[in-house]
């Protein structure tokens, strides 16, 4: 009975003539593993800017666990719990793994504001700050300039910063993209070693890494949703073949 | 999992995230040696005051650009307005200096305060010409209210004893540096403190990527108006200073290129590790000072020299060369240097 994670209720967005997200609707419950397809151009990233408050939208609104927060920034709905990783890499080039991880969890829990005692001398930050950088492994990183780690390895902080904010909703544009093979499977552990209670959203191109990965599916299509459903039903759909697997084949 | 983590890896950590925090030998050294100088040459106190006031006021803008990536074109406008609080504070009677100096940075706070959030909008080119307009508007404010400011005949006033113990001006410049030295370090050591807080570090969040910072829940834009308001505190504790150590103020503390001038200190010195505005000031005004003597027409083409090499041949690869050099001539020094 408890409230959807994440809701979107008749999401519009329209850039001058064009309509790039058109009436999108769906929800998202408490630690599921769903997953958001579609071509190129079909809208994922409009939408993903309108769920986290980059992007206003011209109609509909967004909830958080039956909360409306359509006119709040993004800053604000990260504090109540929507957090998301980045398609191309927002890192902080000149701070270290473990400062940025830090950064993170002192906006968290509210000590984001203190200018007088130096940051990593609290204990609980502290430890928290290396389970994190355990569970990604980038222990042997920590200290290191963030623009210098490998591709990799700053794929895995994107998740690891986003998981820093305690979120409930995580939105994942891409993890994988541009990963090289031989890093692609450190992303897919990190994946799958996720809280099971952070309902997670998806957003992938890699049809592989989506049909391991997920439980549910929407697509979509032109700014619209096309269908949603189990991975087996999306497999099975031929109006999805048609557009999206099709056009994969073409 | 951290249980089953050696307490190793967890000291590493922590000594990482304080790694900045201990005064260093070189920092401490530093601060001697420019106290030793206060007192050892006692006939340029003038001109070391001057360093001390333009170093402070370089950190100011340090604090925002340095630390926060924004940038500004009209520090000029708290300065001004801190030295022309402290001379009014000192014309009516209030001549206590440490009064004006905390009248002086309150006052400019309150400016940075009520103007920042003009800069929250728009880039880089907006800022430039948004401070830059509040300097202008600043300064003709100063120039109209004549029966405040002294107008263009600017404003004569004379200064109590610091602390009711040291005169300073005219008769005591040694202890007119003293008391800059003093303001200068203790300013100094909070924003040393304030950049390796949370709050610093979430300063370094919003220069290094500001849409990655307000996606970790950082408000950026409250971030920003609170280190503009600090900035500006400094700037017009700067703008006090000097009101008070030379016992005059003028419109030209408003100039355009009293901002001009701050900027090509920090960069000199290297913006963000809050010594550089200092060091920059120094290069600056001992420059002025050494080559106006030998050409007075010349010595802008010299500092216009220096700016265009630390530029294009960029400060990291001369700092690199120096490391270099210095691991050739003291490989052992060196290598504990960098562990």
């Amino acid at each position: 009975m408890s409230a959807p994670a994440l809701e979107a209720r008749g999401l519009m967005k329209q850039f001058g003539a064009l309509l790039a997200t058109d009436n999108v609707s769906f929800t998202i419950q408490a630690g599921a593993r769903h997953a958001l397809i579609g071509p190129n151009g079909a809208g994922k990233t409009t939408l993903i800017n309108l769920l986290t408050g980059v992007v206003e939208p011209t109609e509909g609104q967004v909830l958080l666990q039956d909360r409306n927060v359509t006119a709040l920034s993004s800053s604000q709905r990260v504090r109540l719990g929507l957090s998301r990783t980045f398609q191309i890499n927002q890192l902080f080039p000149h701070l270290t793994p473990a400062e940025s991880l830090g950064l993170a969890i002192s906006e968290r829990n509210g000590s984001g504001a203190d200018f007088w005692r130096v940051a990593g001398t609290r204990p609980a930050i502290v430890a928290e700050i290396e389970e994190l950088l355990t569970r990604f492994g980038l222990e042997g990183e920590m200290d290191q300039p963030t623009r210098k780690l490998p591709y990799g390895k700053q794929r895995l902080l994107e998740i690891a910063l986003a998981l820093a904010t305690r979120p409930r909703v995580l939105l994942l544009d891409e993890p994988a993209a541009g990963v090289p093979e031989e890093e692609r499977q450190d992303i897919l552990a990190a994946l799958s070693a996720l809280p099971a209670d952070v309902a997670i959203l998806l957003i992938e191109h890699d049809m592989d890494l989506v049909f391991t990965f997920a439980t549910r599916i929407s697509v979509l299509v032109a700014g619209r949703l096309l269908t949603e459903g189990e991975p087996e039903e999306i497999a099975a759909d031929e109006r999805v073949r048609a557009v999206y697997l099709g056009e994969d084949a073409g | 999992m951290s249980a089953t983590q050696p307490t190793a890896a967890t000291r590493r950590l922590e000594a990482h995230l304080h790694r900045r925090a201990r005064w260093r030998w070189p920092e401490i050294i530093f601060w001697v040696a420019v106290l030793t100088t206060i007192v050892a040459i006692p006939s340029r106190a003038a001109l070391i005051n001057e360093i001390l006031i333009a170093g402070l006021f370089a950190l100011s803008l340090d604090l925002i650009l340095g630390l926060t990536g924004i940038v500004s074109l009209g520090q000029a406008a708290f300065f001004g307005l801190g030295a022309y609080a402290a001379a009014i504070l000192a014309s009516k009677g209030f001549s206590d200096p440490t009064l004006g100096l905390l009248f002086g940075a309150a006052v400019a706070a309150v400016l940075g305060l009520a103007t920042a959030p003009l800069l929250l909008r728009g880039g880089d080119l907006t800022r430039l010409m948004v401070t830059l307009g509040v300097s202008l508007m600043l300064g003709e404010l100063a120039n109209r209210n004549g029966w405040l400011t002294g107008g263009a005949d600017g404003l004569n006033f004379s200064m109590g004893k610091v602390l009711g113990l040291f005169p300073i001006g005219f008769a005591g410049q040694r202890n007119a540096a003293l008391y800059s030295f003093a303001v200068l370090f203790i300013l100094f050591a909070f924003a040393r403190r304030l950049a390796q807080s949370p709050f610093g570090l979430a300063l370094a969040a919003i220069r290094e990527n500001r849409l990655r910072a307000g996606a970790l829940g950082i408000a950026t834009s409250r971030r920003i108006v609170a280190i503009y308001t600090v900035s500006a505190a400094y700037a017009g504790a700067a703008g006090a200073l000097l009101a008070e150590t030379t016992q005059i103020v003028s419109l030209d503390l408003f100039d355009f290129h009293r901002s001009a001038d701050v900027m090509l200190m920090l960069i000199i010195g290297g913006a963000g590790y809050l010594y550089g505005g200092i060091i920059g000031a120094a290069v600056f005004i001992v420059l002025r000072d050494v080559i106006s003597a030998a050409t007075p027409e010349y010595w802008e083409f010299w500092i216009g020299a220096l700016l265009v090499a630390l530029v294009l041949i960029g400060r990291e690869r001369i700092h690199d060369f120096a490391v270099r050099a210095a691991s050739s001539l003291a490989p052992k020094a060196a290598r504990e240097d960098a562990a």
